[in-house]
């Protein structure tokens, strides 16, 4: 799935610079346990979390994600965008709650795809 | 297994604003290195939260690593509280962290049973009062 896509989707509003909405997702993780994130590896996946702080960035350095939605209209400090940009991440946040989020992304086809 | 090069990193402890730095370097030299990319996410996830629990547990301390031609050796060490019962302190699911590290998403219990599944060797020397040291081994092949 294209990020165009996911955006729409989500009615995600995207925080950050660079250009995104070619970029293709194959599957996401949805979670506010970072050590969770960390024993999830899928390649070209999109993380939705709650958590805004700078781990939350630096987790999905570790697991090479590229696009972060921040759920329940949640916006980090500049700092934390700062850090997003210079990872070449793409960041977006959506009103909709972690649930919700991750159950319109799969019924509209991004599946957990395992690699 | 000719020694190539080490890196040392302090660790600020309970600094969770620089957490990950020093697995974020890791990560870019083992690139600049011509490392695989699955074997660098295994580095990278076992570094990084070595480096989380020495912040919340160790209350800071160092991670040396040393590239070999074949294999990656990243020892943490810190002066903190040790660890009284090293079995219990693998078990998936079991932690003494802070809210602090909590809030930020960490704490879970799944530190050193992430450590355990990334790296092909693990061990843990530690003495209550004086400290742990926390051993990885990563095969580069």
């Amino acid at each position: 799935m294209k990020l165009k896509q996911v955006s729409e989707i989500l009615q995600a509003k995207v925080l950050t610079g660079r250009p995104w909405e070619d970029i293709e997702v194959h599957s996401a993780c949805g979670c506010d346990l970072m050590s969770d994130v960390l024993a999830f590896v899928k390649d070209q996946a999109l993380l939705l979390t709650g958590l805004v702080n700078p781990q939350v960035i630096r987790t999905a350095e570790m697991m090479d994600i590229k696009t972060i939605v921040f759920v329940r209209g949640k916006v980090p400090q500049g700092s934390v965008l700062e850090l997003a940009e210079e990872m070449g991440m793409t960041i977006m946040t959506t009103a909709l709650p972690l649930y919700v989020a991750c159950g319109e992304l799969y019924q509209n086809g991004l599946k957990s795809k395992e690699v | 297994m000719a020694e190539q090069l080490v890196l040392r990193y302090p660790i600020d402890g309970e600094n969770f604003t620089t957490a990950g730095q020093a697995s974020s370097n890791l990560k870019k030299v083992l690139k600049q290195l011509g490392v695989a990319p699955e074997i660098i996410r295994k580095a990278a996830i076992s570094m990084y939260e070595g480096e989380i629990n020495t912040v919340i547990h160790g209350k800071g301390g160092e991670a040396e690593v040393t590239i070999f031609s074949d294999e990656l050796r990243i020892v943490f060490r810190d002066h903190g509280p040790g660890i009284p019962d090293i079995e219990k302190a693998m078990q998936a699911g079991f932690s003494t962290a802070t809210d602090e590290a909590r809030e930020l998403g960490f704490g879970a219990g799944m530190g050193l049973p992430n450590m355990k599944k990334y790296s092909d060797e693990l061990s843990i020397e530690s003495t209550v009062g004086q400290g742990t040291t926390v051993t990885l081994i990563i095969q580069l092949r």
